[in-house]
């Protein structure tokens, strides 16, 4: 099957393309809309508000996710805030500069149409959930209140204290939950998609298994919507939620769906260090932090002294010293690189050396320390129920994990991916966000693929289905897909081996981290390429899963998730070494600026690296997507 | 996966269609508000029941006319006792459903919590003895109510052999010299005391009185209350007994 | 250290259960109370015993995910702290400690101490939310919210759904969830025109599954979120309310 890649990206003025898109493409008449069946996979943000929204237009619409409750979808842990160009505080900021930033922020490696779409529906997610009862923060006008966020230089974040995804989460969450109470849409919880069935060369239904019994079944729909989410946990330590996982968009991957810049991970800045080496996951905190507390370690490496015995002079306020204008508020990738320059440079305090300093005294001395409070006073908490520091009085100390990945799913512009009927939106696509996610975008694109995009360009693809049966699940494009399920699983249990699902997951973690990080090289990819099969196999050969496939088994759901992130870490290494440049957060050493910047290459990769799976052991092709730039410059990112 | 089955099926939605008196009793909130404006009315009665007995410091003579009065209260725009047994009536009717209401809840309750409990004792921070014994006490009090009844109000012989109607006094001393309803009655009054330290919190709750201002003070009512009642009932056994009262 | 720990193990819904005993030798006290559980079910694993089932996800605290009932208290004896945020410097060397699954008649054990608590999701269909379709919504700033009255609603909005208040409960009431998912609406501008179905419409529900409240307080001394008992009586009152209110004319009010 020759693919070619189409955007589908309307023509017109930037500012006019939505508008235009949405009035050429195909409606689907109300009454007819129950005709249809439309399956959601994932109820995270950009899931449940892509469920609830596709219900309220009338489609019928089952939803999937392996929680117990849409509401425990890791979109709840997002702290800091929501951007929106809503211009409140009067600074400037309209359309057309959120759009700049994000376009910017992601080191031009985005598609200026859906950037710009993006911010222009971001106002309307603000209004939507605010009517919802998102308990945004307010002035004493009652007004909503806005803070500034790293890579901007304007105040445009909407936050709710430190729990802005929890309360988007609970809105979009309490939205699907009225359509479910409704009967609108059938939920399906504690259940996992374990494939896409595509038929005809369009996507058919999903086959899944249920957690808790372990039935392996079958649903058919006219179309299907991801909405998994991200593959950080393919570091195994990330800020991640333990159950994340890739499994859904990698077995799309398989039956056809291209898979978009998969080496485009971003390391967020502020995460308390590791403190042994079993710690399950990295715990991140807030960027938001980044407003009033200052990033620092010793000037000297040999430093052993306190915190507080350290004079001024002997501190090295390293970010406000190379970008005097942004200062801490730099983007994630610059600041997490800048932190991993210091401890490298073995500069890192703390008792593993693993961190630098994010010291809030100046801000307390200035603010009070109730200010300080009532802006991070959870966070603080946090940070000394897992560390026993208290941060008001001793620097905080922090560390880049893994948090966020850019790449996912190839999708149009319509949100499809390269497979006709299967759609991917938020994080589990690669649409908005190009080499490098800003902070507080990814609850804004979560959301707008959920309430504004999907709801009307799925429309587009349905309206030519009108009568036409979804094909049945006693169809055998669907049992043979369940057989491969059902096989897939009991292999797993059948291989008796002698190492946990855990241990492989951790090993092919500290490869990824090492070689495909923060910082990559060519020598390093070339090292992981041979490591990762090698380690597949070892896998597939001497895992331990024990119990049966019968019940509830979470080491048996894990097992196929860590192995598809085998097959997925391999993609991702391909892609960084075939993508000689750096850009946002992925780093090749072997192109950096003389200051130590990432140097982007705007000939040779001005374009989405778009990887078709061409089976097992067989390296996967690429298709590009060339990227044009008409209403942003290129220009090297300068946060000086 | 299968939804979690409920402990009744629907009622919910049954209850919508009953006139709403009735709809509002049938829900557990709803009972629990009856529980607590019932619990209202037994407190006003108790604390006008204990500043009556106080006559009893005043003499004998005092202390029957005082009865006598109560039952002459309204003449003579009403029939004499008519009142009272209004009053008796309205109390037998907040008796009935404080402890109708209780007795559905604690059967409720006990189905929600389940076949299998912990098997590790739990470590309450909040719940204390009074608040985790309001069935038992209540049932004490019940218990003892029934035979205060009996014992000076009604006088059944078997209760008390030397009541005689009309003198309060003397049948008051006559009960309580005998050592068994002087323990019986103190155990009564703790129980009384516990149940209302308790209850008389519980009841702002229950009615939905909550002003961050104020909460503090519904505690504090709460302890003062109770132990104005124990202080203020248990001293005439007490005089009795030391014979302060004879 | 070194803990000894008797873990509920139950194989599926129907199953029967027991506590098995399992000991954790050399925990770091830097560790969380999870990855204490990671370790002693790697060494299940490697000694072929299946491991303990248990709830878990983001481990930051804010999913709601994990909750187990541990040493008779929920989420354990740090307060204010899910169970996944407490760490093994709050136990000390030798101790023995209990882990039961929540128990309540709408939570039961689908695995060790894994439980179904999707009664919750019944109490929200039924009315935890505003009925606001997709794009009918007007500027965010038409409506003023006292900053007050936000921040109070974010007090409760602030509830994870974890379930402790009903494990705590002696009487396995839901009270402080619903309370706290009802007053997060009810206190807003946004919520006042669903306010009194909404409490009726959540009460009978949660009715249908919880037991009822005796004003213990234990549910607020379990919750991680610190959430406050106010907001039972705030239920309370508007579920009576509810009953005389002129529906037609609650949002006006």
């Amino acid at each position: 099957m020759a693919i070619t890649l189409d955007s589908k990206v309307p023509a017109g003025d930037i500012a006019d393309k939505w508008n235009n898109h949405r009035f050429s493409i195909k409606l689907v008449n109300p009454a007819n809309k129950r005709k249809y069946k439309v399956i959601v996979v994932g109820t995270g943000l950009a899931g449940a508000s892509a469920a609830a929204s596709l219900a309220e237009l009338g489609y019928e619409v089952e939803a999937f996710t392996y929680h117990d409750s849409p509401r425990r979808a890791h979109s709840i842990a997002a702290q800091g805030g929501i951007n929106a160009a809503k211009n409140y505080t009067n600074d400037g900021d309209s359309i057309r500069r959120l759009f700049y930033d994000t376009v910017k922020g992601g080191d031009y490696r985005s598609r200026e149409a859906n950037v710009y779409r993006l911010a222009e529906v971001s106002n309307e997610i603000i209004d939507q959930a605010t009517a919802q009862g998102v308990p945004f923060a307010r002035d004493y006008g009652g007004l909503l209140d806005n803070r500034s966020f790293g890579g901007a230089q304007v105040s445009r974040t909407f936050y709710a204290r430190g729990q802005t995804g929890q309360q988007l989460l609970l809105g979009a969450y309490q939205a699907l939950a009225r359509q479910v109470g409704t009967g609108n849409v059938k939920m399906h919880v504690r259940t996992e998609m374990l494939d896409v069935v595509v038929h005809e060369g369009r996507a058919a239904g999903i086959v899944t298994r249920d957690l808790v019994t372990g039935e392996v079944k079958s649903h058919s729909a006219h179309a299907v919507v991801l909405a998994t989410g991200g593959y950080g946990n393919v570091y195994y330590l990330s800020t991640l939620a333990m159950a994340c996982n890739a499994t859904a968009i990698w077995r799309a991957h398989l039956k056809g769906a291209l898979f978009a810049n998969p080496c485009f991970t971003q390391i967020h800045p502020t995460c308390i260090p590791a403190s042994d080496e079993f710690q399950s996951k990295l715990t991140l905190m807030s960027e938001s932090l980044r407003n009033d507390g200052r990033i620092w370690v010793p000037e000297s490496s040999e430093d052993g002294r306190s915190a507080d015995q350290i004079p001024e002079s002997e501190r090295d306020y390293y970010l406000e010293r190379a970008y005097p204008s942004f200062g801490n508020l730099v983007p994630r990738d610059v600041a997490s690189r800048a932190a991993m320059r210091m401890i490298d440079a073995e500069r890192g305090v703390g008792p593993l050396r693993n961190g630098v300093y994010l010291d809030f005294a100046d801000a307390i001395s200035r603010l009070g320390r109730d200010t300080i409070e009532a802006r991070y006073g959870n966070l603080f908490e946090m940070y000394e129920r897992i560390t026993d520091e208290n941060p008001y009085e001793v620097p905080m100390r922090i560390y880049p994990a893994p948090h966020y990945t850019m790449g996912g799913l190839w999708v149009d512009y319509n949100l499809m991916t390269t497979v006709p009927g299967l759609y991917s939106i938020g994080e589990a696509n690669f649409s908005d966000h190009g080499a490098n996610r800003l902070g507080a975008s990814a609850l804004m694109q979560g959301l707008a693929d959920g309430y504004f995009v999907l709801p009307y360009t799925i429309g587009d693809y349905l309206a030519d289905f009108l009568n036409v049966p979804p094909v049945p699940t006693d169809h055998e494009a669907f049992t043979e897909a369940e057989q491969a399920v059902s096989d897939k699983t009991r292999r797993f249990l059948e291989t008796k081996g002698t190492r946990s699902v855990d241990w492989f997951h951790r090993e092919l973690g500290k490869i990824m981290i090492e070689h495909c990080g923060m910082a990559r090289s060519r020598p390093g990819l070339e090292k992981a390429l041979s490591e990762i099969p090698a380690l597949r196999e070892e896998f597939r050969a001497d895992v331990r899963v024990l119990g049966d496939s019968a019940g509830l088994n979470q080491a048996l759901e894990n097992a196929g998730r860590v192995s598809d992130f085998f097959e997925l870490a391999e993609l991702m290494c391909q892609d960084a070494l075939d993508r000689e440049e750096s850009a946002g957060g992925h780093f090749r050493l072997e192109h950096q600026t003389p200051e130590g910047e990432a140097q982007r290459d705007d000939i040779g990769f001005s374009h989405v690296s778009a990887w078709e799976w061409r089976g097992p052991g067989v390296a996967a092709l690429k298709h590009r997507e060339q990227l044009a730039f008409e209403y942003v410059e290129l220009a090297q990112r300068s946060y000086k | 996966m299968t939804a979690t089955e409920s402990k009744t099926d629907s009622a919910g939605k049954t209850r919508r269609s009953l006139p709403w008196p009735i709809r509002f009793y049938k829900s557990d909130v709803g009972k629990k508000y009856v529980m607590a404006i019932t619990g209202i009315i037994g407190l006003g009665f108790i604390v006008f029941h204990m500043l009556g007995n106080l006559h009893a410091f005043e003499g004998s003579q005092q202390l029957n006319e005082y009865a006598e009065g109560l039952r002459e209260i309204g003449e003579p725009i009403a029939p004499r006792t008519m009142l009272v047994w209004i009053g008796r009536i309205g109390l037998l009717v907040a008796l009935v459903l404080h402890v109708h209401s209780a007795y559905t809840l604690t059967r409720s309750n006990k189905r929600a919590r389940g076949e299998v409990g912990y098997e590790n004792d739990r470590n309450y921070l909040a719940a204390n003895y009074a608040s985790r014994t309001m069935g038992w006490t209540g049932v004490i009090v019940l218990l003892f109510l029934i035979w205060h009844l009996a014992d000076l109000t009604i006088g059944i012989k078997m209760a008390n052999p030397d009541f005689s109607r009309g003198e309060v006094y003397d049948n008051l001393i006559a009960s309580l010299e005998r050592w068994p309803v002087f323990l019986l009655y103190v155990a009564a009054q703790g129980a009384l005391a516990l149940h209302i330290w308790h209850g008389a919190w519980s009841l702002f709750q229950s009615i939905g009185i909550n002003n961050p201002k104020f909460n503090h003070w519904r505690a504090n009512f709460a302890t003062t209350l109770a132990s104005i009642i124990a202080v203020g009932y248990l001293t005439v056994p007490f005089s009795i007994m030391f014979g302060i009262i004879h | 250290m070194d803990v000894k720990l008797r873990v509920w193990r139950q194989n599926g819904p129907s199953g029967d259960g027991a506590f098995k005993e399992y000991d954790a030798k050399g925990i770091s006290p830097e560790a969380s109370f999870l990855e204490m559980l990671d370790i002693v079910n790697e060494e299940l694993t490697a000694a072929g015993v299946e491991p303990i089932a248990f709830d878990h996800d983001c481990r930051e605290g804010i999913c709601g995910t994990c909750g187990l009932m541990i040493n008779g208290q929920p989420h354990g004896p740090q307060q204010g702290t899910a169970t996944c945020q407490l760490h093994m410097r709050k136990f000390a060397d030798g101790d023995t400690i209990v882990i039961e699954p929540w128990r309540a008649a709408a939570f039961p054990v689908v695995q060790d101490l894994v439980v179904d608590r999707s009664a919750f999701d019944r109490i929200i269909e039924a009315g935890g939310y505003i009925s606001v379709a997709t794009g009918a919504a007007p500027d965010a700033n038409l409506t003023r919210v006292p900053r007050d009255a936000a921040e109070a609603s974010m007090d409760v909005a602030a509830c994870i759904g974890c379930g402790a208040c009903v494990a705590s409960c002696p009487n396995s009431a839901a009270q402080l969830f619903t309370a706290a998912k009802m007053a997060h609406l009810n206190l807003l501008p946004q919520g006042q025109p669903e306010r009194f179905d909404r409490a009726l419409a959540m009460v009978d529900v949660m009715e249908e599954f919880f037991g009822s409240c005796t004003n213990h307080g234990e549910c607020e001394t379990a919750c991680p979120k610190g959430i406050s008992i106010d907001y039972i009586a705030h239920m309370n009152r508007d579920y009576v309310r509810a009953q005389r209110a002129n529906v037609r004319l609650a949002g006006q009010r």
